[in-house]
Formats: structure tokens, sequence, C-alpha cells
């Protein structure tokens, strides 16, 4: 049962809620706002908050350097064909896991777990040359591949902890009903996975759009998606604010987008199922 | 348990996925060992030979190293008591009735979402700039000097934007997990004659330490290796003020090309992530049981 | 036609043995139920029988065929499961049409076929609804609605009535025999609820620790159980059970006497003595649980209403023809 809240209360706490959640979202609308001011007003002191001369300039000039939409098309394949890639090789994985469970197939989760705690760092120089030697460095496929291995662990998990879900008896009385296993995928399972499968899918975009690590140490200018290109700004002297939040505005925007539509799934995602 | 068609038809389907992920573990972790014992210098190629340890006793012995050490376990435990200190009564706020909680909610997890390298130069420029950033602005407004964020408190500069892209996590997880407290234990601790505040200490508190542990544990992992921001923010420094360990491995690497030594820093990176990831995977797998 | 039959079939996950050897006779068109505590591998026998699980050993017969190979589709089974195990994305009709619709038949006669289904259950005006919008009787009949509509060889029912409440489950207990005797098809019928197992089955099998007890009608389970395990499962309360002295008398190491058999008299001279420790006066009966002290507590059951206190001295008077007697082993010794 719901408890009776008084008003007082409820008066305070959305306050309360409202002002943190805009202290904490400030930056990125401080970011949104200077993208659409002068280069002159990104800079001038004191900031003015609403009333300047609002301006899409920032936005028309980071279209039409061509660098920018290269970029951008650089983090769309890199980030889907490593996200569907992953998917592919992680769905079948999962299935089995989940449906078919031995004794070893928590070692092998735990596993899987473990490879993703190993440090990028660590493994760093020897892809870094074997990349090197196999001409994949600044090539989108070497950035597929690795993306695809470093968030495979947590696709698999994801998968697997929404299968698990899946009530096995279901999946019995659809064998009882004489459905073969293909049609137990198709008519059965698949219906009953699409929200895990779609959330799965948003969260691993999401993660493998912003990757940091191995983008900024594997691609320079051919290959490079959106993160590089935006840590490109940080020389002293590219100071140009309003055209680098305009580039960051269009860079977080469609992820800002799906991650508001999976930050529900997010936890359970993240935390390997064992919050939910 | 279920027939033996379904079992084989299963191994076969979770091959692909196991051989994938151990090669991609053995491999590059091979290789990084056998280079870690190499005189090894991209610099200075052909002139490899077999050091032993030497590498990793040039690397331990580092003054950068104990710097860099030390500054990672600072940004690891500074973020990590920020978002829960402060990611519990986030919390405990967004998990009272509020009128327009989606919208917060979106609010407040958006940091999360925010590709790092915008993040470090969003808040490096627009807001911790020492001339037309906007702190400074506010402590000219209270008739305070402007601080020069990233030469004046460099680590903590960083520690700050971290903690603002990780706080949405902590506070998420910690959200979800009191939504799943049952409404009833509350009720029956009032009927126990408990204040607000014991039913907190008593009931939410340790309804709360698991997912607590969590946090923590999953920050740690991805905390340990934090790259991006410090390397478009500080480049590691001034001097060695903001180099962790991951930074510190990258510029023996890519920047000096000492590859032998490099490899040595990977190693130490990789145990000491295990040491965490060992008591993660515990939590992780215990979980598994029910 | 819907003829079972195990022959020493047997069941290992690793070393556990669940089935130690089960050898059964199912005659077709017969309600049998399968009862035990739980553990006893009541429900592993059945999904056995379903091809759920794989056999180790022996061999399951359907009308004198060995299915032992053949894939849980294939055996022209039908099953219920006790979460109903309903496809939630699917309608009521979807979900009864479904194994028709892998079986490839027509559309129509699928339409037709459900139709009569849902017609049987009183499910026609839910027949668009998804699962989450029935209640659990109503859900309890689309799964056996998704089971009937299939015309099988037999039924197999796994505790499909564990999940509902006192009243409907008395409800739904008369709606599943009707249906069984309309139909005339086997079923095996898996409980816990020994009450459920009298009441629904022409001939019960009662499994303890993986192996078959005893298999009968529920009356001859009642009157002449073959051992103290069967005595003390069957009949509610339970049976009653003595050792020592008054067992030897009888020539047995245990007797046992139902509840019901035991006549109560206030004071009375023959008999056990005892003294009320509780009384439960329901109106048509009346519980005694007595403390006949070196004997043990005793129940005893009385028609009607009987006005006696805790602390009132009773002596009960066990019915001679109605005294088992069981020896060393536990087995029953027949006269």
């Amino acid at each position: 049962m719901a408890r009776m809240v008084t008003t007082r209360n409820k008066v305070i706490s959305t306050a309360a809620a409202w002002l943190v959640g805009f202290l904490i979202f400030f930056p990125i609308l401080w970011m949104v706002l200077a993208s659409f001011k002068t280069e002159l007003e990104a800079f001038a002191i004191p900031p003015s908050f609403l009333f300047f001369h609002w301006t899409t300039e920032n936005y028309v000039t980071v279209q039409e350097r061509s660098d920018y939409l290269h970029h951008a098309l650089n983090s769309i394949v890199i980030a889907g064909g490593s996200t569907l890639i992953a998917m592919l090789i992680a769905i079948p994985a999962a299935w089995s896991m989940a449906f078919s469970p031995t004794k070893r197939t928590k070692d092998i989760l735990l596993w899987m777990l473990s490879t993703k705690m190993m440090p990028p760092v660590g493994v760093l120089v020897p892809i870094y040359l074997i990349y090197r030697n196999f001409g994949l460095l600044d090539t989108r496929s070497g950035l597929i591949f690795i993306l695809c291995l470093g968030n495979l662990p947590i696709v698999i998990w994801m998968l697997f902890t929404y299968f698990k879900e899946i009530p096995k008896d279901i999946l019995e009385a659809a064998r009882m009903d004489g459905a073969t296993i293909g049609r137990e995928l198709i008519y059965v399972l698949t219906p009953m996975a699409v929200p895990g499968l779609a959330s799965t899918l948003l969260l691993n975009l999401i993660l493998a759009w912003n990757e940091a690590f191995w983008t900024l140490n594997l691609s320079t200018l051919e290959a490079a998606p959106l993160t590089v290109f935006i840590a490109s700004y940080s020389s002293p002297e590219g100071l140009f604010w309003a055209k680098l939040s305009a580039a960051s505005t269009l860079a977080i925007a469609p992820i800002l987008v799906l991650g508001w539509f999976s930050q529900r799934q997010l936890v359970r995602g993240l935390t390997f199922g064992a919050v939910k | 348990m279920a027939t033996q068609q379904t079992q084989l038809l299963a191994r076969t389907l979770l091959t692909p996925a196991v051989a994938l992920l151990f090669i991609w573990m053995i491999v590059p972790l091979a290789l990084t060992i056998y280079f870690a014992t190499l005189h090894y210098n991209l610099l200075d190629p052909g002139s490899e030979s077999f050091v032993g340890l030497e590498n990793f006793r040039y690397f331990l012995t580092d003054p950068a190293f104990l710097a860099s050490l030390q500054n990672t376990l600072v940004l690891v435990g500074s973020v990590l008591a920020i978002t829960i200190i402060l990611g519990v009564p986030l919390a405990l706020l967004l998990d009272q009735q509020v009128v327009g909680l989606s919208i917060v909610r979106l609010m407040v997890i958006a940091p999360f979402f925010v590709m790092p390298t915008v993040s470090a130069l969003v808040w490096k420029n627009l807001l911790m700039h020492p001339v037309s950033g906007l702190f400074a602005w506010i402590a000219h407004l209270f008739g305070l000097p402007a601080i020069d964020w990233f030469n004046d408190a460099p680590l903590f500069s960083v520690i700050l934007i971290i903690s603002w892209q990780w706080l949405p996590f902590a506070t998420l997880i910690l959200l979800t997990a009191l939504q799943s407290l049952d409404e009833e234990q509350k009720e029956a601790a009032e009927m126990d004659g408990a204040s607000a505040i014991s039913t907190f200490i008593y009931i939410t508190l340790p309804h709360l330490a698991r997912p607590i542990t969590v946090v923590i544990l999953i920050e740690t992992i991805f905390l340990l290796t934090v790259f991006a921001e410090i390397f478009v923010t500080t480049g590691g420094g001034p001097g060695l003020q903001t180099t962790n360990i991951a930074f510190l491995i990258y510029s023996q690497a890519l920047i000096q090309y000492d590859v032998g030594s490099a490899s040595a820093g990977g190693l130490v990176a990789v145990v000491l992530a295990n040491i965490v990831a060992f008591f993660l995977v515990r939590i992780v797998g215990r979980n598994l049981e029910a | 036609m819907g003829q079972i039959t195990l022959q020493g079939v047997q069941k290992s996950f690793g070393p556990v043995h669940i089935i130690k050897g089960a050898d059964l006779e199912i005659a077709d068109g017969s309600f049998v139920v399968f009862v035990g505590p739980s553990g006893c591998g009541k429900t592993t026998l059945l999904r056995l029988i379903a091809g759920l699980e794989d056999v180790t050993g022996g061999a399951i017969l359907i009308d004198g065929r060995n299915v032992v190979d053949v894939p849980p589709a294939k055996r022209g089974l039908s099953m219920v499961f006790q979460s109903y195990a309903l496809y939630p994305h699917m309608s009521v009709r979807g979900n009864i049409a479904f194994g028709l619709k892998m079986a490839g038949v027509a559309k129509d006669e699928i339409n037709r076929k459900v139709e009569a289904a849902a017609a049987t259950l009183n499910l026609t005006p839910y027949l668009e609804r998804k699962p989450r919008e029935l209640s659990g009787g109503q859900r309890q009949r689309v799964a056996i609605g998704r089971a009937i509509v299939r015309e099988p060889k037999a039924f197999l029912f796994d505790e499909p009535l564990s999940n509902l409440d006192a009243a409907l489950r008395v409800q739904m207990r008369l709606e599943v025999t009707r249906l069984q005797k309309q139909l005339g098809t086997t079923a095996i019928y898996v409980t816990h609820d020994q009450v459920e197992a009298m009441t629904m089955a022409d001939k019960i099998v009662v499994l303890n620790g993986g192996k078959i007890e005893q298999y009968g009608s529920p009356l001859e389970l009642y009157e002449k159980p073959n051992n103290l395990f069967v005595a003390g499962f069957i009949g509610s309360p339970k049976m009653n059970f003595v050792t020592g002295e008054l067992a030897k008398q009888r020539g047995a190491t245990t007797i046992g006497v139902r509840p019901e058999h035991l006549k109560v008299e206030r004071d009375g001279q023959g008999g056990w003595h005892g003294t009320v420790s509780v009384a439960e006066h329901l109106g048509s009966d009346t519980f005694l649980y007595v403390d006949a002290g070196p004997l043990g507590m005793l129940t005893a059951r009385y028609v009607g209403e009987l006005d006696l206190h805790p602390g009132d001295k009773v002596s009960l008077i066990p019915d001679p023809a109605r005294i088992h007697r069981f020896d060393d082993s536990g087995k029953s010794i027949h006269a």
C-alpha cells in the first residue's frame, strides 16, 4: 500500500529533487547553451545564461567540416558493428548457459566476467604491436573487433540474466506442444526475450559509442570515432568553445536519448544481474 | 537438466564465445609477459634482448610508479567515497514522492551517458577555466579569487569530473535497490515503534549493504583504468600529479616507446585489478545460486 | 489409446539415484495419481514419461512402443505444469492453438477445436485476452485447454492445483476429474496432497525415496497398506503407531490404528488410557489429541460433537478388526 504523504513533505522533496537534478544536469545544459552562442559570448565574463544572441552557426560550421561527419560515421559503424557482432556470438552462448546449464556453467560465466576485469592497459602493448604488424591500426575493423571482444562478457551476462528469467516450464511446454528447437526459438523464446535483447543492444551501443581507451590509443584519423575527434579539441590552441560545445552536443545527443530509454535496464546490465 | 540432445546443442553454441574470449585473454597476456622480459624499444629496433626481471625492477623502482600508484589509489578511493556518500541520500530523495520524478531521473542519470572526452573537456573549459569558466565567475561573485583548478588542485579536479560521471551510476543502483525494499518491512518497523532514523539505520541501510558493495567493486574495476579524462585534461601533469597507472603505462608505451617496461607495468595493473576482481566475482557468483 | 508401461525405469543425476527402478502398468483411460513427500521422485518420474528428461535405464512403453529415444513432442502426450507455463505474449486463443499450429493443423480446424475446448472450460469470453489479464483459476483452465485440445494419448499433470486457493482447488479438482472421465483419456497426476490423491485417482502410486511403495486403488491403500510408510502417508489425520509390549502381544513390531478406528470413552475401563491435551471441535467431527503416557500421543477422531476438554481423562478402544500389524522391516503382516 502506498503511504499517505503530507503535501508539505511532497513539496519539500519535489523541490529538493528538482534542485539536485538540475545541479547534476547543469554541465550538460551549460554545454548545450554554449553551443548556441558565438565564440565571443561563450568566453564572456559575466556569462549570459539565456539572454544572448542565439545562433546556430556553430552547428552549421560543424556540419560543414567534413571531418565531423567522417568521425560521426566512424562512431556509428564501430559502435553498431561491434555491438551486432557481439550479439551474434553472445545470443547462442547465453541461450546455452541459461537453458542447459551444467556444473561448470557458473565457472564459465565468472571466468567470462573476469576477462572483462582485465585492465585494457595491461594488454595495450601487445595489442598495439599486433595491430601495427597486421595493419589494423586506425582501421574501423580493428576497432570493431576489439570493442566487440571487450563488451562480449557484458553482452553474454546481460542476455544470460534475461534468458534466465524466462521460466523453463514455458519452453518445456512448447516442447510438449510439439515445437522443434528452431520453432521454440522463433515462436516462444524470441518474443519473450525481445525486451532483454533490445536493452542489451542499447546498453552496448552506448558503451561502445563512449569507449575511450582503445579508440584513443588505436586510431588517429581515418577510423577515429567522435571520442577521438572531441579529444582533439583539448589542445590549448583549439579554444573554440562554442564549436566544441556544438560538436559535443551532437556527439552525445543520440546516446543520451538511447540512454534515457534504457536507464532501467542499465542497472542490471552493468551489475551483471547482481542488482535488479 | 535436460535431455542429451539439447545438452550437445548447448555445448556447440557456447563454444565460439568461449574460444574467442579465451584467445582474447591468453594471447595478449602471454605476449605481455614475454615483452616484459625483453629490452625492447620501438625507437631502437633490432636491439631486443632478454633481460629477465630487469623491466620489473626498473618499473617498480621508478619513482613515477609509486607516485602513479598513489594517485590511482587516491583517485579510486575519493571517487568511491564521493559517489556513495552523495549517492545514498540522493537515492533516498528520489525514492520519495516527487512531482515529475521521471524528468528528475533523466537529469540525474544523464552524465553517465556523456562520452568521457566530452565531459572532461566541458568541465575543463566551460566550468573550470581559471579566467572564463563559470566557477571562476561564481568565485568572483563572492569576492573570492578564482581557482586555477588544473594547476592548483589537478588531481582533485580530475576526481571531481569522474565523480560527476559515476554519481548517476551509484544513485541508480541504490535507487533500484531501495525500490525493491519491501514496504511492509518498513511498516512493521514503524509498528514496532522505530523512528524514521532507526528505520533507516536498521532496515534501509542493511538492505543497501549489498548494492553498495556491488557499486564499490564495479566502479573500482572501471576507475582503476581511468584514462580518457586524464588524457584530455592534464596529460598526467603537472609533473606526475595526475598520472595514474594506466596513464603511466600508456606514456611509456606510446610516448617513450619502451615496450619492455610498459609491459611490466601492464602486468602490475593486471595483478592489481585481479585483487579487486576476486572479490567482485565472489559477490556476483553468490548471486548466481539464487 | 493411452496405455503406459514402465519397465525398470531408473534415473540418476550423477551419483544421485532419483528413481531406483520403477515398474508400473497404467491402463488406458485410467486416472493415476503419483503421490509422495517432496523429493520422492514423483515429478522426475512424470518428466521421464513426458520425455523432458532422459532415462538412465529401463523402458517406457506407450501403447506398446518403447519411447525412451522419442523426443517429447513425438510422444503424443500433453502436460499441465505447476506454474501453468502459459506463453505470456500469446492470447488465450494463441496459447491453446499453439500445439495444433506446430502440428500443422489447418486453420479452420484449429479454430473449431480451440473454440470447442474453450467452451468446455468456460473460457470463451476470454479467448482474446493475454494470460496476465486472467485470474489464477482462469489461467489454470487455459493450461488445461492447451492440454486437451491436442487430443493426446495421455495427460500429465504436475501439481497443477498447488497455486490455487483452497476453495478454488476443490472446485478445479472436481472439474479435472469430470473432464477426464468425459474425455476418457489416460491421466497421470502428480501431487503431494494425499486428499487430492484419494479423491481423484482410480489408482494411486505412492512413491518414497525414488521407489514405488505401493500401487493400488485409494481404498486398497487405505485398508491394506503394504508398509508403515504407506500406512502413515495415506489417511488424515495420520495413523497412530504403537510399539513395544502392546505390539508384541499381537505378534508385531509396530501396530497402527487410524484415528477414526479408536472408540473414545469417558473414564472407560478397557482400552488405552490417556489425558486429552488438545480437542478440536469442528462440529461435524471432533479431533482429540490424547497423551497416552508410555504409548505417546494418540489422535482420535469422533464423528459428531463430543464434549471433551483438555485435562479430561479418556480411554481409547481400538477396533480389533482394524488394527494394522507391521514387522521389523516395516512390512505389513497379513493374517
